[in-house]
């Protein structure tokens, strides 16, 4: 497939920001979903220059700002405020978290979620999170969901995608049969563009996520039954939280693991200088 | 990384963290300081006026009831049969003396129209003159009514907007009424919420535009489909046409808004008529539900849609309230579109449109509501700009509040959730999960923003008695007792019509003006009078060295009419230098040094 042959031979970690900027211009484009150009861009730039401010302080290097491009444009799309100092504000506490909150040298929380959530928290007098959905047909979807698949197939990621929506429509269906609302009521909020950024870019986040496939799969299963019992205890943010209480979970699950298999590994290499 | 620079970077999180907290609180004693550092403080004496809810002493006792829709909508039908409970002030019988109409919704109630007897109190007489009637089974039932005198004989007539057939009834010398709806040519069937008469053309006759909302093919009570509901939350495009009944004279009206280019399918609950550019042509600004507002400028007698390039269509919300007020005595005006802000759920934030640049002919506008403090509502529905203290400077009465019921359920997680699904899902009714018993967005408080003429507004409504939490519709306000100053009637859905009487402190000045065209039939030539209503005159008082700008409107708010008075609060010891008005006819008249503390009735000349 041409696209896909293009995006092999691009620097991979360009292809989640071009991703990312599509949703943008699609969404904004087709629908003006933006709270405004102006708040958007204030994410963006204030994610970058924490990003090149910490990153040179604490590593001594300039770092890639694919990460934070995306984490400014997500929160640029997914805060919604009448104010502009919420997004700011916002990007600047996801960035400094993912230089924070580490532990073996991984951040735990995926940034802008932890960004958002602690806005949806500590500021929900000024501050919700995306509701409106794609307009009024497909197409703005279709375009996301094609090349989104693409890209973050390309990356390698598209299995924890292709996870979570099976696993969402399934606990919607469960859902569905606890409460007795219509499927469709329960599966609607998947439609929503809120749901493209969350699945593209929000858990399949490489750097907070867990490793090997199969384990992937298993964590988001678990955000995605986690959101369910947050849904069915009436959380109107509850995929936000989903992740931010499942996602750090696994992570240190998995750096215990690693620590307690290192020491495990130690005496074994250890007497090989000796051969 | 080293421990030291570990330590400080979680500071700076703890700091970032902790900045909305203060910011909150920061907020919190501004907002609250008032009332803090003197709660058993007079209210007239720290804010110039204050309310007195006498609806029960002035022998009103209206309680609006709701509908019952078809049954298929059961499982949701405290929000969908959310409105109906719309008002209107009015001196039916020209005694001089406001009174108002109010619409009932359920099926078989009785519509009201209250007179003024001139000693504080009012009767029911709208069984009397024929209005009362106005919900029979399989008519549908009332939402509104806008008052005009589309004849020029000098009683106001009334256009009974409804979701069903609107009735247009002819004041028959403020006696009786006589019902004109088959001459008039208006649609056997729409679901009208909005309406305001306007002379379009400037003819001297007034014309009538209606906004539908729900789509005129549904009827509500024998749905053909569920799929009625609105294919989007905030760009839906399946609402109700829009209607522009050209006056032609002899009762007679001609529908004409594909000719003048009002085409819109948009949700509209609200809408004004108001000349936002100086040219004396009124121009039309909708405020939609599920979408963004739209600002139709009325280049001589044709419509052109310039939200985007104004800058009000860009960012949809759910649009509930459209009026006008010079909020900063500079002659010019904003206008206020109420919205749904919900902490934590829903935070669309009222919108202030204040014009900031552009040109003479297309001002540009910004959203100034957040900025000057009256954006957080809640819930809000209808609001007026009016000088509650006459202090000189436009105050904002809104009132809020959806649906309520239980007082420990919500349905907000349930309505977010279908808010966000496709047009698929969320445009059928079937679809969207039932309500219950279960609140949206009830028991909510009023807001009195008062204006503190620098541009910030304080709200002040429980310290000035206004204290209601009942599920508000529709506000407006009149001088009914010919004190000059501003009462307020609030009309509930499913809740009792609120009568606030105002008592403002002693040696604050005001000015009012009676104002009547000069048309004296519905015959004459375009141009040469304006109609008897004066519907579109604008008043400009130049005062301390400001100026204010009023216009004589045929509908504002959600639902509501304002008393056709002009007043002006002046403040202590006011000296105003002039008054000018200038007619929809464009005729001008100037009146030098008008005495103060007086109704002026002035007629063009």
């Amino acid at each position: 497939m041409l696209p896909a042959s293009l995006f092999q031979r691009v620097d991979k970690r360009y292809l989640a920001p071009v991703l990312v900027t599509m949703v943008l211009v699609v969404g904004q484009l087709s629908f003006g979903f933006l709270e405004s150009w102006w708040r958007t861009a204030f994410a963006i730039l204030t994610s970058i220059a924490v990003e090149l401010l910490l990153g040179r302080m604490i590593t001594g290097k300039w770092p890639h700002l694919a990460s934070a491009y995306i984490s400014g444009i997500s929160i640029g799309m997914l805060l919604r405020s009448p104010e502009f100092w919420p997004y700011p504000l916002c990007a600047a506490i996801s960035i400094v978290s993912k230089y924070v909150l580490r532990v073996d040298g991984r951040h735990l929380w995926n940034p802008s979620n932890f960004g958002i959530v602690a806005m949806l928290v500590l500021a929900s007098d000024t501050v919700a999170g995306l509701s409106v959905q794609w307009g009024n047909n497909l197409l703005p979807m279709v375009v996301v969901w094609t090349f989104g698949a693409i890209i973050i197939h390309t990356l390698g990621r598209f299995h924890i995608t292709l996870t979570y929506v099976a696993s969402f429509l399934f606990f919607a269906g469960i859902r569905h049969l606890v409460t007795g609302h219509p499927f469709l009521a329960e599966a609607a909020p998947l439609t929503g563009p809120m749901y493209q950024l969350y699945i593209f870019f929000m858990i399949t986040d490489p750097k907070t996520t867990v490793h090997g496939k199969r384990n992937q799969c298993l964590v988001t299963v678990c955000v995605a039954a986690m959101e369910a019992a947050l849904r069915l205890m009436q959380f109107v943010h509850a995929p936000y939280y989903a992740l931010f209480i499942v996602g750090p979970i696994a992570n240190l699950i998995e750096i215990a693991h690693t620590r307690v298999a290192s020491r495990q590994t130690v005496p074994a290499v250890a007497p090989a200088p000796s051969h | 990384m080293r421990p030291y620079s570990r330590l400080l970077l979680g500071l700076l999180l703890v700091a970032l963290l902790a900045t909305p907290l203060l910011i909150r609180r920061h907020r919190a004693a501004i907002v609250y300081a008032p009332s803090a550092a003197g709660a058993a403080a007079d209210a007239k004496a720290r804010y110039g006026f204050a309310f007195t809810e006498s609806a029960q002493a002035a022998g009103i006792d209206f309680t609006h009831e709701g509908p019952t829709l078809d049954p298929q909508l059961a499982h949701i039908m405290p929000q969908v049969a959310s409105m109906g409970a719309g008002l209107a002030i009015v001196d039916v019988d020209a005694d001089g003396h406001a009174d108002f109409y109010v619409t009932n919704s359920k099926e078989g109630s009785k519509n009201r129209l209250y007179r003024n007897k001139g000693d504080g109190t009012f009767e029911d007489i709208a069984g009397r003159v024929g209005l009362a009637a106005l919900n029979e089974p399989g008519s549908g039932v009332s939402m509104g009514s806008v008052w005009g005198d589309y004849d020029n004989d000098g009683f106001e007539d009334v256009i009974v907007y409804k979701w069903g057939r609107p009735e247009l009834f002819h004041n028959d010398g403020g006696k009786a009424f006589t019902r004109v709806t088959e001459r008039a040519g208006l649609p056997a069937w729409a679901n009208i919420n909005a309406a305001v008469w306007l002379d379009y053309d400037r003819d001297g006759k007034l014309d009538l535009f209606l906004g539908g909302y729900f789509a005129e093919q549904v009827n509500l009570w024998h749905l053909a489909s569920t799929k009625m509901m609105p294919e989007s939350f905030e760009y839906a495009n399946n609402g109700g046409r829009k209607f522009l009944f050209h006056n032609l004279g002899g009762g007679r009206f001609e529908e004409v808004s594909e000719k003048v280019g009002l085409t819109s399918r948009r949700w509209a609950l609200a809408a004004v008529a108001a000349d936002l550019r100086d040219t004396g042509y009124p121009d039309l600004f909708i405020a939609n539900d599920y979408g963004v507002s739209e600002l139709f400028i009325n280049e001589g007698g044709k419509f052109r849609e310039v939200g985007k390039e104004t800058g009000v269509g860009y960012a949809p919300k759910s649009g509930m309230n459209a009026s006008v007020g010079d909020v900063l005595n500079q002659g010019t005006f904003a206008v206020y579109v109420s919205n749904i802000s919900e902490e934590g759920i829903l935070i669309q934030g009222n919108n202030l449109w204040v014009p900031t640049g552009g040109t003479p002919q297309l001002p540009t506008y910004e959203n100034m509501a957040r900025a000057m403090g009256v954006d957080l509502g809640g819930w809000s529905f209808g609001a007026q700009f009016g000088d509650l203290n006459n202090d000189g400077f436009l105050d904002l009465y809104l009132v809020n509040g959806y649906v309520s019921a239980s007082k420990t359920d919500n349905y907000w997680y349930d309505y977010s959730k279908i808010a966000g699904g496709h047009e698929v899902v969320i445009s059928d009714a079937k679809n969207w999960p039932p309500m219950g018993t279960r609140s949206l967005a009830g028991y909510q408080a009023k807001k009195v923003w008062l204006s503190d003429g620098a541009g910030h507004f304080t709200d002040v409504a429980p310290m000035v008695g206004v204290t209601d939490r009942h599920d508000g519709r529709s506000v407006a306000l009149g001088d009914f007792s010919n004190r000059g100053v501003l009462d307020a009637i609030v009309a509930n859905q499913r809740g009792p019509l609120l009568f606030y009487r105002n008592d403002v402190a002693p040696g604050r000045d005001w000015i009012a003006f009676d104002l009547t065209g000069r048309c004296a039939s519905d015959s004459e030539p375009a141009m040469t009078c304006s109609n008897r209503s004066a519907i579109g005159a604008r008043a400009t008082v130049h005062f301390n060295g400001q100026q204010q700008v009023q216009e004589v409107q045929g509908g504002s708010g959600f639902c509501a009419q304002n008393q056709r008075r002009l007043h002006f609060g002046l403040g202590p010891h006011a000296k105003i230098d002039k008054v000018t008005i200038r007619w929809p006819s464009g005729k001008i008249s100037e009146i030098a040094a008008p005495a103060t503390g007086r109704v002026h009735a002035i007629k063009e000349p």
